[in-house]
């Protein structure tokens, strides 16, 4: 397969038009929805509308066709970035087009890719209103989060990572529920402000990276590197509260800021239960499957790795693992609570973020390995969970968890496939979410046995909130009239569980290509951070710690 | 070879575009004058105006295709010159395109408003030509007298003539601060130009002499009342609501823009012996005008003094770039009013096209469910406003103007971190009402009642379909501006011996103090 790949110059190529497909779908659609002019009913009858629901799929199977030769290129083992683009964008800036995967990128990517089109294929029916509109900011969106995944150069990474926001507002605003100029304002604000101060921290850094003769900055990850490991001497000092905060912390915290926000990590997270209630399903897979994972991968690819010093200095390590700690149990039990099911899946999400979190700070192999899976087992279980919520929405109109009960025996293949994503929400063996909880889990006890301990109460929770809520609207007596007529699924929405169902349980049962895929990444993170952190600990002076 | 400007050809030579462009709107003026007002007249001598304007620009562009330098002298040749004129020179193209519309509109007959405006365009272009205060002072008073004439050209609108007259008299209370200023500047000095003043400075360690500080003390309060940097932006509001939509526009766009290339040059040129001192008080300015003009603008719910507390905002990030005081600082100060002037003068257009007659109206919520009714109108303003917020690819160069003055402030000598931090922060606060328009646009129903929008005029549809290209494309391929703006320098004064080096930190803009 390999040769074949390289016979057609697969990597010189594959990470821009990935890109650019997207992009160029997105034009079509809009040329073609200022030329029909009107709307129609926007339902299937319609050839109007049925145009820019049938290229966008196109486009997005098309993606994952074309991004699927990443599983050969990233083999096992490999630890270096494959498929480098490096093009000079805006030289007198010292700007460069630069991209490449690596085990854990290419994940993330092939995630997206395949993700994509079950979004697609989830809202066929459920938006009737500007589907040229709808689907041209989805394909943007797209190439934005795997803009953020292959960026190789701060600007670009900054950029892409902006970029998302413009669609992701706009889907939510104007396709979203009741509340959801407001869910989408908070998304918006939050999420920028967090971005800005990351903004001020890449140029520094880009400054420093820079060629000091002829002052152009350069934002390649390389250079970056090199520059974050002499960071400055300088930084403040708050002398009211005795603390002296280095520069390196300070710049930490700047993208810390953008990082833990996207995440979201508790106290920051309150932001998402609006954004993913309030959102069209489509938004809500979209956020919960890929775009948390944005946060934690620039932590895994950024933060953490260009100040292992600050990021692992013991008051700063030991407070992120508190927050993640009580982002796993105040995530679970918040959801519990949940009337509504949409939310509750919300609040499970700040839970299992909380735990990829604990797994990259906890830092040992398996554990981040284990963030890693519980990354993408969070992508596929939490996007399926979305999903059907917004089937049986689109049915009852009512994401309410006490308007169902006992639809089991009125909707038995909904009943079966929600039963099943569920149960590898919770971690049961055999399926994605065992396997990653676990290795979290393990990895993390050799740091953090106290923390481990508190967070394995969070897996008991889960399967406390999610069974409860299995059980109150597909079980119990089928007690309201209305409910008795519910259609099940259709070809279409069984069709696109499918895949998702044979994804859990591939990893649950057999997660070693994947894991090997990305261990040469995973393991080189855990031994630069811990190399920087050990080495630069030890060159500081007493006073500054 | 460069230009003798101390000689009558020379000097003729170097100011050649401004000649042109005031033989035009002479010209103009007696052929606005040839027939009885009419709307077909005003059309007419319009076109004649952006027909002398694009002419101007020809001219301007080939002054900076052939490097032309000068010897020192009263007027500038250099291309911070001409980049500045060009600045100026796009805002004047646009004004008078949608003001052609705009008065066929609003049955204003007056073919004069178009040479009024070349006029003040005029001014414009002395103003960053001059390297002398007497210059500086004959370029802001042509430049305002034709200003405070247009921003009352509405007769029938009482508001028109109310900003009018707050306009003349705030504006000739901080000419008098500017006057007595450059006089005590040429008391500590003895000269009035800036090559001589900079030298005396620096020769003679001025940098703490009481009189010039005074000076320099009141000019920057003649020059902050021009380009409303908050405390001195009071008038700003008033006078952008009751203008003319197009001439607010221009306002806020090519006279800020003039005034501040003149306090560049000034301060750079002139005063760079005494940075150490001016530097903290441009530091507050600064500070103080990106707070306050945007923590303000959140309130607003008419568009137009939105624009104008943006305006505002924006005059507080570009101060950030004087501050910087570095060639780097006055490459991006190019840049960013460019694309500042280029999204500034866009909102305006689109507002114009989308204005009612009369105007009585323009709170933001009249814009609900645009999208529905103007498609590619709702797409182009949300450019606009995404520009003027500085965010990546749909605001294009709107964020790389941000970049690169974020870029100059922290490449300095005396790095300013804690205006940087201020400034994304006070970006991040900006976002509350940019994006209120673009909400209203997209996500609110247009109400049952609302009056049907007007067709817009050909020349406004194609302004505005251009301006928000040219954001989004030089946002994608930015290289050769960014090569243009790096080479637009002016450059400041060296310092004495003692002071040169790394600048001794002892500003509040030192954020980061070596341990």
């Amino acid at each position: 397969m390999l040769a074949f790949l390289t016979s057609i110059g697969y990597e010189s190529w594959v990470l821009p038009t990935l890109l650019a497909l997207p992009v160029a779908a997105a034009l079509v659609i809009v040329l073609h929805g200022s030329a029909s002019k009107g709307e129609g009913t926007g339902g299937l009858d319609d050839a109007a509308a049925m145009f820019p629901r049938r290229i966008t799929l196109f486009t997005f199977l098309l993606e994952f066709v074309v991004s699927i030769g990443l599983w050969w290129v990233v083999a096992p083992g490999e630890t270096g970035f494959r498929a480098v683009v490096d093009l000079p964008w805006i030289r007198t800036w010292g700007i460069r087009f630069a991209l490449g995967v690596d085990g854990i990128s290419a994940m993330l990517v092939l995630l997206t890719t395949f993700i994509m089109p079950l979004v697609v294929l989830g809202g066929w029916t459920s938006v009737r209103t500007k589907l040229h509109a709808y689907h041209a900011l989805m394909l943007i969106l797209t190439s934005g989060m795997l803009g953020v995944f292959m960026a190789r150069d701060l600007f670009l990474f900054y950029v892409m990572w902006e970029v998302m926001l413009v669609p992701m507002y706009f889907i939510i605003g104007i396709w979203g529920g009741a509340r959801r100029l407001y869910a989408a304002l908070k998304f918006f604000i939050f999420t920028m402000v967090g971005s800005l101060l990351m903004l001020v921290a890449i140029l520094y850094l880009g400054i420093k990276a820079g060629d000091p003769a002829t002052g152009i900055p350069n934002f390649a990850f390389d250079q970056i590197f090199a520059a974050a490991a002499q960071t400055p001497q300088g930084g403040i000092n708050l002398s009211w509260f005795g603390i002296f905060l280095p520069g390196s912390t300070l710049l930490f915290l700047a993208f810390f800021s953008a990082f833990a926000v996207k995440v979201p990590m508790f106290p920051f997270h309150t932001w998402l239960p609006d954004a993913h209630v309030e959102a069209p399903t489509a938004g809500s897979v979209i956020l919960a499957s890929i775009m948390l994972k944005l946060g934690t991968y620039g932590f895994i690819r950024l933060a953490i790795p260009l100040f292992p010093t600050a990021a692992m200095s013991p008051g700063m390590r030991t407070g992120i693992i508190i927050l993640a700690v009580i982002g796993v149990i105040y995530g679970s039990l918040v959801a519990m609570v949940q009337p509504d099911f949409k939310k509750l899946v919300a609040y499970s999400s700040v839970a299992h973020l909380g735990m990829v979190m604990l797994g990259l700070f906890a830092l040992t192999r398996e554990s981040v390995q284990g963030a890693m899976m519980v990354m993408i087992g969070h992508g596929l279980s939490t996007g399926a969970l979305f999903l059907l919520i917004g089937m049986i929405y689109e049915r009852k109109h009512s994401r309410e968890i006490a308007a169902y009960g006992g639809i089991a025996k009125v909707v038995p293949v909904f009943a079966t496939l929600l039963t099943i994503v569920a149960l590898s929400s919770i971690g049961l063996p055999g399926t994605n979410g065992f396997v990653s909880e676990f290795l979290v889990m393990v990895g993390s006890f050799k740091t953090y046995p106290y923390m481990t301990t508190i967070s394995a109460l969070g897996v008991i929770l889960a399967a406390a909130y999610l069974l409860w809520a299995l059980q109150r609207i597909i079980y119990n007596p089928l007690d309201k009239r209305d409910n008795e007529h519910l259609t099940d699924l259709n070809w279409r929405e069984i069709g696109l569980l499918v895949p998702v169902l044979f994804a859990i349980l591939w990893l649950g049962l057999y997660p070693k290509p994947v894991l090997a895929r990305m261990e040469g990444a995973t393991t080189s993170f855990v031994r630069r951070v811990e190399a920087g952190a050990s080495q630069r600990a030890a060159s500081l002076p007493r006073g500054a710690r | 070879m460069p230009i003798d400007v101390t000689l009558p050809g020379g000097l003729t030579l170097a100011l050649a575009p401004d000649l042109i462009l005031m033989a035009g709107a002479m010209l103009l003026m007696l052929w606005s004058a040839w027939r009885p007002d009419s709307a077909s007249h005003q059309r007419s001598v319009g076109i004649g105006a952006l027909v002398v304007t694009v002419i101007t620009t020809a001219a301007v562009i080939w002054f900076a295709a052939t490097g032309a330098k000068a010897k020192p002298g009263i007027v500038a040749v250099d291309s911070f010159r001409w980049a500045a004129d060009l600045i100026f020179l796009l805002a004047t193209f646009i004004a008078i395109a949608v003001s052609i519309d705009y008065n066929t509109r609003e049955g204003i007959d007056a073919p004069e408003t178009h040479v009024l405006v070349l006029f003040a365009t005029s001014g414009m272009m002395i103003l960053a030509a001059a390297r002398d205060l007497m210059i500086i002072f004959l370029g802001i008073e042509l430049m305002s007298i034709a200003v405070y004439v247009l921003a009352g050209l509405n007769r029938r609108s009482a508001r028109s003539a109310e900003a009018a007259i707050k306009y003349f008299l705030l504006g000739a209370f901080s000419t008098a601060f500017l006057l007595y200023g450059i006089a005590l500047v040429y008391g500590a000095t003895g000269s009035t130009n800036l090559a001589a003043i900079g030298e005396t400075v620096a020769k003679y360690r001025l940098g703490d002499s009481p009189m010039l500080l005074a000076g320099i003390a009141l000019i920057l309060v003649g020059f902050g009342f021009k380009v409303a940097a908050a405390p001195f932006h009071m008038w700003a509001p008033d006078v952008y609501e009751g203008a003319p939509t197009p001439i607010t526009g221009y306002m806020a766009a090519a006279v800020k823009a003039a005034a501040f290339a003149a306090f560049l040059r000034v301060w750079l040129e002139g005063f760079n012996g005494a940075y150490l001192r001016w530097h903290v008080a441009v530091w507050w300015l600064a500070a103080l005008t990106m707070v306050l003009g945007n923590v303000v603008a959140l309130a607003q719910q008419n568009l137009k003094r939105l624009l104008a507390y943006s305006s505002i905002a924006h005059s507080g990030f570009v101060l950030v770039a004087i501050v910087v005081g570095t060639p780097a600082g006055s490459s991006a100060f190019i840049f960013y009013l460019f694309a500042y002037t280029l999204a500034t003068m866009g909102a305006f257009a689109v507002v114009v096209a989308l204005g009612q007659p009369g105007e009585g109206d323009l709170t933001i919520d009249s814009y609900s469910g645009l999208w529905n009714d103007r498609p590619w109108m709702a797409l182009a303003m949300t450019v606009f406003m995404l520009a003027l917020l500085g965010f990546p690819i749909v605001g294009g160069i709107g964020f790389l103007a941000k970049w690169y003055v974020l870029q100059a402030a922290l490449q300095a000598p005396a790095p300013q971190f804690r205006l940087a931090v201020l400034l994304v922060i006070t970006t991040a606060i900006s976002a509350g009402y940019y994006l209120q328009v673009v909400r209203v646009m997209y996500m609110k129903p247009r109400p049952a009642n609302a009056p049907t929008p007007l067709p817009t005029g050909g020349l406004t549809r194609i302004v505005i379909g251009a301006a928000a290209i040219l954001i989004v494309a030089l946002g994608l391929f930015p290289d050769s501006m960014a090569v243009f703006a790096q080479r637009s320098v002016a450059q400041p004064t060296p310092t004495a011996p003692a002071a040169s080096g790394p600048i001794a930190v002892m500003s509040p803009g030192s954020a980061v103090a070596g341990r």
